[in-house]
Parts: structure tokens; sequence; C-alpha cells
């Protein structure tokens, strides 16, 4: 076991190496977008002076190693700054409205949580639909079902997302109103209806993500039907769904995870053209507002979540995959 | 006969090959009554396997039966629905594979494995199942039957997976078991116990058998009748004594003869000349596994010295520090009385040169997208400075040194060829550097005995013409017999035992280099017998587990 143990270690330290490194190119990327907030928030006639003023205040003035280590300092005791678009700049304009700060992670909280809810519902459905349908798919290739399942998934992962959402909608919340079109989910909303508004755009993103899973699942288990020990199985007159579940399967493991954990860093991260059309409140549009708005610390923020939810979920499906190795949960 | 189990009549099978079917079978009978074991051997491309797993009413993808009956107690299984033939396989039929390591499931447990058949079948409960497990593991004489189910193949030795295999095979009391090579993946020492096992427990249950092997001695010890095949086709058929003593056919009679090639001893080396090769003291490990200890031995000018020993006995560690790719911790390797440096990447071209390698697996040691030209003139050019012209020459030179056209292969790909045409190719490329001395690494274990015999008396050729040494790693001890002048016996990173050959194989032995002799098959029925009896026959297994420590 200690060797599992160290390999572990090994992967987690690696990960956070790369969060690292990622924190590096998020901040120089982040730096390097064309425009400038003080420039976006005064406009066009602003004075020079007002802009320094306010460049000044942001910490903006300050060399750019100087910025990342004060953010990286504070991202790393959790305070990932205050909004820039969200700041109050009253006293530069002359008014007075009277707000506070408001903070980059109080911004992101809710609309992470509510990201959170979709990938989970999805990760729920896909998951287990994907997995089923490869392992059906292995047990009748290149059949009629085989071939239906393949155009079927490849054609919905080929589609745009939107045209999925929108075709989703027509069927299920306008011919047969079944489900509502809009998920405008909101804090104190009961489960059960927060489930049901979350549904749609569930269903679409599973209709992206089911291909991967279920290709690499009906492919890694065909990989194996030429191994001795599944014509052993055979041999020993087990039915064919058994020799797939119990023989091939377990030994399909490794890669399988890992497009799964693919597939919901993709939920987490890449979501914002379905929660657009549904006016879903994810952490996606809020990212996309921010870059819009030159927000640098909520975009930095969003994107180091991104890519912690990356490397999470890689190492996650590294240390599994790790683990269906029977070698190495059983050594000598 | 009214007991007939198997009854096979006029069975073809045809193979896919470039799109089109390729026959593999060409009309075979076979008959096998009840509780009696045939033996079906011949070379790969036989169609031993196809023909056993026929037996089961199975075909491997891209293989169908053509035409022709198998008949299993009544039920012909080329007609019979595949849910009659499922029903059959694990409860009458049983089959036993090659490889015990790659045919148990790795990510489940022994009696897991086991009981499935029973289970699934609906023969035995879970439980009762498992008991029957731990009975038939003692049977077999697994040490700790009541442990050893739990654990996963990976934890245990490939003879004991190989009899944890036979034990699986009978779970469900079957009538028929085919044994596909049950034993060809194991050495002499552990092939001992495995066959005692089957052919103890085949009696004691009665059970008919089907054993596949290419090892004539193998099977004159486990069947009753023998069949030959030769390339899908029936040879002959006899009793196991019959077919021994008088074999009909002539490529009955080859099979026989080759065990028959002996090169006569040499005399001994004068006792100041310069070895070509020394090993002195050396001491090797991979990371902090010690595999070589203290090893020393001397080859000299156009000598062979075999290398002996079963798998993990440190033969191939001693090649890798001889060549430089593992440096040993300790010692030193001498070539003409100069030593070494131990890391190849220090050694000049020349001295690389010196020492060359033939492997054991021709398929993976040769580049698959090369022509045989580049393959063998790479080393021309690299080593000898040759170009253009004159390499093409000299590879021209090299192919008809190792009996093959130089215009007929020079353009072609690896995949074109033999298994014992690419070992060829291989022993051109080893000689294509000029050296002193070549290391073969089980250069003839993955090929059939005539070819093997070929591919002998090839070295033995350009040992006398070249002044060649060679350091032949073998666990085959009939090869050693055939072409050694000094023997080393290793077991366990050490040297148990060194001297002429003629020496080695006359007693006293040392006790290992005994076992490892008196385990080597022999063509005679009564050898196992004989053998077991002297070794007492209920702890044959333990006897050799004891002496192997």
């Amino acid at each position: 076991m200690s060797s599992v143990f160290r390999i572990i270690l090994q992967r987690i330290a690696l990960g956070v190496l790369t969060l690292f490194i990622v924190s590096i190119v998020i901040f120089t990327a982040v730096n390097m977008l064309p425009g400038d907030f003080a420039q976006a928030i005064l406009g066009q006639a602003a004075t020079p002076e007002a802009i320094a003023a306010i460049r000044q205040d942001l910490g903006l003035d300050q060399p750019p190693v100087s910025r990342y280590i004060t953010w990286l300092a504070g991202a790393v005791q959790g305070d990932l700054g205050s909004s820039f678009a969200q700041a109050n700049f009253a006293s530069f304009v002359g008014e007075s409205t009277g707000g506070g700060e408001v903070t980059v992670a109080t911004q992101i909280a809710p609309r992470f949580a509510n990201t959170m809810f979709l990938a989970g519902v999805t990760a729920c459905i896909a998951v287990p639909f994907s997995i089923f349908l490869g392992v059906l798919a292995a047990l009748y290739r290149n059949s009629a079902f085989d071939k239906a399942a393949n155009v079927f998934t490849l054609s919905s992962i080929s589609s745009p997302e939107f045209f999925l959402a929108y075709v989703l909608i027509l069927f299920l919340a306008v011919l047969n109103p079944v489900l509502p079109s809009l998920s405008n989910i909101y804090e104190g909303m009961g489960f059960g209806e927060r489930l049901q508004k979350t549904l749609l755009p569930a269903l679409t993103l599973t209709l992206v993500v089911t291909a991967h899973m279920m290709r690499m699942t009906r492919a890694a288990i065909i990989n194996l039907l030429a191994s001795p020990y599944i014509e052993m199985a055979r041999l020993k007159g087990i039915s064919p769904l058994r020799v797939i579940v119990r023989h091939a399967l377990p030994n399909a493991l490794a890669p399988i995870i890992n497009v799964v954990a693919l597939n919901l860093a993709y939920l987490i991260t890449g979501v914002v053209v379905v929660e657009v059309v549904f006016v879903y409140p994810g952490i996606g549009q809020l990212f996309v507002d921010g870059v819009k708005n030159r927000d640098i610390p909520l975009v930095q923020a969003c994107c180091l979540i991104f890519a912690a939810a990356y490397i999470l979920l890689n190492l996650t499906a590294d240390i599994m995959s790790l683990l269906s190795n029977p070698r190495l949960r059983h050594p000598k | 006969m009214t007991d007939l189990l198997l009854k096979i009549r006029g069975l073809k099978i045809e193979g896919r090959a470039d799109e089109m079917w390729q026959p593999i079978i060409n009309g075979v009978d076979l008959d096998l009554h009840k509780g009696e074991v045939l033996g079906l051997i011949g070379e790969s491309g036989a169609g031993k396997s196809t023909i056993g797993l026929a037996g089961m009413g199975f075909t491997r993808d891209g293989v169908r039966i053509s035409s022709g009956s198998v008949e299993f107690d009544g039920i012909d299984l080329v007609k019979a629905s595949a849910e009659t033939k499922r029903k059959l396989r694990g409860t009458r039929i049983a089959y036993v594979a090659q490889s015990a390591a790659a045919s148990f499931n790795p990510a489940h447990k022994l009696i897991d494995q086991h009981t499935e058949a029973p289970v699934q079948h609906g023969v035995m409960s879970r439980g009762e199942g498992a008991a029957d497990a731990v009975d038939l593991y003692r049977r077999l004489r697994l040490p700790n039957p009541e442990e050893i189910g739990f654990r996963y193949p990976h934890q245990v030795s490939g003879g004991q997976l190989q009899r944890a295999m036979t034990a699986m095979a009978m779970s469900c009391r079957p009538d028929l078991i085919i044994f596909d090579e049950p034993t060809t993946a194991l050495d002499v020492t552990t092939q001992i116990e495995v066959l005692a096992a089957i052919r103890d427990i085949v009696e004691q249950f009665d059970t008919a058998a089907i054993y596949i092997t290419h090892d004539l001695a193998v099977v004159a010890q486990m069947a009753d009748r023998i069949k030959v095949l030769l390339q899908g086709d029936e040879v002959e058929e006899a009793e196991t004594r019959e077919m021994l003593s008088h074999p009909k056919e002539d490529y009955t009679k080859s099979l026989w003869a080759v065990r028959e090639f002996k090169r006569p001893q040499k005399p001994a080396v004068d006792s100041g000349a310069v070895p070509v090769v020394s090993v002195r003291k050396v001491t090797a490990a991979y990371g902090p596994v010690k595999v070589l200890r203290n090893v020393s031995f001397d080859i000299h000018e156009g000598r062979t010295v075999a290398v002996v020993g079963e798998s993990g006995s440190g033969k191939s560690t001693a090649a890798r520090c001889i060549t430089g790719l593992l440096p040993p911790l300790a010692g030193s390797i001498m070539v003409d009385g100069v030593e070494m440096p131990a890391d190849y990447r220090k050694r000049s071209k020349d001295q690389l040169r010196q020492v060359q390698m033939i492997y054991q697996m021709a398929d993976t040691a040769l580049n698959p997208r090369k022509t045989i030209g580049e393959i063998i003139g790479r080393p021309v050019q690299f080593y000898m400075g040759l170009r253009g012209r004159d390499r093409r020459r000299r590879v021209e030179q090299l192919l008809d040194e190792i009996e093959l056209p130089a215009d007929q292969y020079f353009d072609r790909l690896p995949s074109e060829l033999s298994g014992g045409q690419k070992q060829r190719i291989g022993i051109a490329r080893a000689l294509a550097a000029e050296p002193r001395f070549i290391i073969c690494d089980e250069v003839t274990s993955a090929l059939d005995q005539l070819v093997a015999e070929g591919i002998l008396k090839l070295l033995a050729r350009l040992q006398d013409e070249l002044k060649l040494s060679y350091m032949f790693i073998t666990h085959d001890l009939a090869t050693v017999r055939s072409i050694a002048d000094e023997v080393v016996v290793m077991k366990e990173g050490q040297v148990i035992e060194q001297g002429p050959k003629d020496e080695m194989f006359r007693p006293p032995h040392h006790a290992y280099t005994d076992l490892l002799l008196s385990s080597v098959p022999e063509m005679d029925p009564d050898w196992l017998t004989n053998l077991l009896a002297e070794r007492g026959v209920d702890n044959v297994g333990d006897a050799a587990v004891d002496k192997m420590g």
C-alpha cells in the first residue's frame, strides 16, 4: 500500500505545482488583455488625473511582479480580492452612494454553487447513461443498435450546444410543456423546484458529453475482448453480458475514468452557451461579464477556479485509475 | 464403441486473412472416448489449438467452421445454438489455456473465478463451490489450499496458477477438458509438478482430455493416443507406445529425430589462453533487489558456453552486464583480457562491436518498418563504415551466410518472413558487426523444433568458420546437449556449478543440477511415473519447492 500512497502524494504535489504555474499563466494572460479598466469605466472624456487616481486606488500602477505576489498571497489565504466593476468610485466623480466593497468571493460563491449543481445533475444523468450505452454497444458491437448509438451520440456532440438546447426546448417545453424553458433559479428555492428548472440544461449538456464517454467505454471494452482471460470466461460458458460487465469492464476502467474526468471538468468550465440559452445563473456568464468589463480580479479568480477544477478532477481520475489496478491495490 | 464422447468428422476450418477465407484445417476426423486422453501434436500453424477449441464448438474471431461435424455426446456443436453451446462450456467441456497468467482475470480473486462457472450454471452455490475449490486445490497439491484462492492472479506463481486453472476447469466435473499447451510457458522443474497434478486429477475423476502440445516428450507422459498434425492435416494417429517406437510417416520420424542433433565435445582449452569474454565476480541489482551475486565465468574463442537456469535465475541479467546495458555494482567484464567500461555509453565503437546480441523474440527485435537490407545494412555502415554499393555487397554476403538468397530477401519487410527466417536476420545483423562474441538469448525457444534445429546448425557452422564465441542463454537442456561446449548452471543469481558439457551431464551433479536434468521430459512414456516414484509421488511438488528454496 505504501507505494500507492507515495504515488498519490507525488500526484498531489504535481497538481499543486501545476496550479502554481497556471496561476502565473492566468495572471500574465489577463494582464495582457487589451484595454484598461480605468479607461473603460471613465469613458473617453476621462481626465488623465482621474484615470491615474483610479489606477493608483486599485493598485494597477504597481509593477506586475509585485501585483502578482499580492494577488497570489491573497488567493492562497482565500481572499480573491475585490471586484473592480462593483467597487464604489463615487468619490472620483463627486457622488456618493454609500455602498461598501463587493469581494470577488461573495460574487462568485452563489454562481459557483449553481454551476456545481448543474454539473452534478448532469453528471448523475450522463455518466451512468454513457457507460450503460457503451457497455451495450460493446455487447452488441457492429449491430444496428451499436451503429444507432454511435450516430446518435456523434451527431449530438457535433451539433452546436445552442441548437441542441433549442431542440430540447422545442420538444420538452413548447410542444410538450413538461419542463420550464427558463432556468432562473434563485437562492432559497426548494430542491425539487430547483432540480426541475435545472433539468433541461442538464439534458442538453448530457447530449454534449455522452459521446466521448460512451465511445471510450465501448472502445476500452472491445480492446480487451481479444484478451486470453475474456476467451477463458467465454469458454467457461459465462453469458455475454456478464463477460463484459464482470470480466472486461473492471479492467477497462482506467481510460474510462480519465474521459469521465475530462468531461466533468468541461461541465464546470465550459458551459457559457447553455447558461445563456436557459438564463441559468452560473459562473460562466459571470466570467464573460468580467472579461467584458475588464474586471481583472473577477476574471483571474474564475480562471483559477476553472484551473483548479481541471487539476482536481484529473488528479481524482489519476488516483482512481491507480486504485482500479489490482496489482497496486494488492501488492505481492 | 458406445462410450464415444467426442466425434469429429471431416472438420474444415477457415481463417480470414487479406479479405479472403483461407483453409486452416482441411478435413480432420477425431474420436475420443470417455476417460481417454488424446495427445494432439504438431508445430505452430498445424492447427492444434484450432481443433481443440472446435471441440468446444468455439472459434476465435475471424475463424469459422466451414464444414464437418463436431458431435459431443450426440450433440452437433457446429449446428447447436449459441445458448446450447454456452451451457455445455464450463459444465461438461472445460478448457485449460497455455498462459494461466494471461487467462486469469487480473481484477478478481482466484476463488471468485473458480466458483463463477458452477454458480452461473447453477451447479453449486457459491459456498459449496468455494469448499470444493479448496478440495481441488489440495488434490492438485497447491500450497496453502485454504488460503491461496483468496489471492489475485499476480500474487501467485506461474506453476501454481496453471494448477489453479486446472482446478477451475474441474470445478463442474466436466466430461472433457481441453489442455492447450498448459506447461509450455513453465520451467522444467515446475512443469513436472503441473504434469503430475494434471495426470492425477484426470485419472481421479476419469475425465477425458485432449492434450495439445508441441513437446513430444510431454505428450508421451500424458496421452493414451497421439495424433500428429501438419498444416491442418492429420499425419498419423496411434497408441502412444506404438507411435513412439514405430512412427510410420517421414514427418513424424523427422520430429522424433530432431532431439538427436549433438555436436561432439571439443578438446579442453589451453590453460594459458586468454578468454574472449571473462565475467569476474559480478554483482548486479535492479534497484534494491540483487539479481546477480559474485558471478564468474569465462568464454574462450570458438566455444559455446550455455548458461542455464530457471526464469529469475539471472541468466539474462548476466548478459545485460556483459553488454553494458546494466552496469554491475561490483566486479568487471574483460574482453580479450582488457577490462571494459561498465556502462555501454562509455565503450568505444570498437568495444561495442566486439559484443553482439541475438534475441529470443525475432518478431519484436526487428524494426517492422525497415526492409531486411536496411536492418542488416545499418550495423554494416555504423561499425564498418561501408556505404552505397559496398554496403549493399556486404549485406548480400551476410544474407548468403545465413542461407537466404539475397535477391529475394533484400527488399522484404520482417512481416513477410517466417519465424525461423526472422531469427536468421537477427543472426545476420549480429554478424554484420563482425563480432568475436555473440550472446544468444533463448534464440530457439520461440521456434518449432525442426526450425530451431536449423538455427542451431547454422550457428554451429558460423562458429567453425568465423571462430565465434557464444554465450547461449537457455532453459532448454536439449539445446544445451546439442551445441554447448561448457555449461554454467545458475540459480537465484549465483553460479551453482560449471564445467565442460560431458562432465555436467555425467553424475555426480550438484543437487540442483540434478533436479534440472532429471526434470527434462524424456520420450519414454514411463518416464514421469518412474521419476515420481523415485522422488516420492506424494510430495513431488513439495520436493521441488524445497530444493528450489
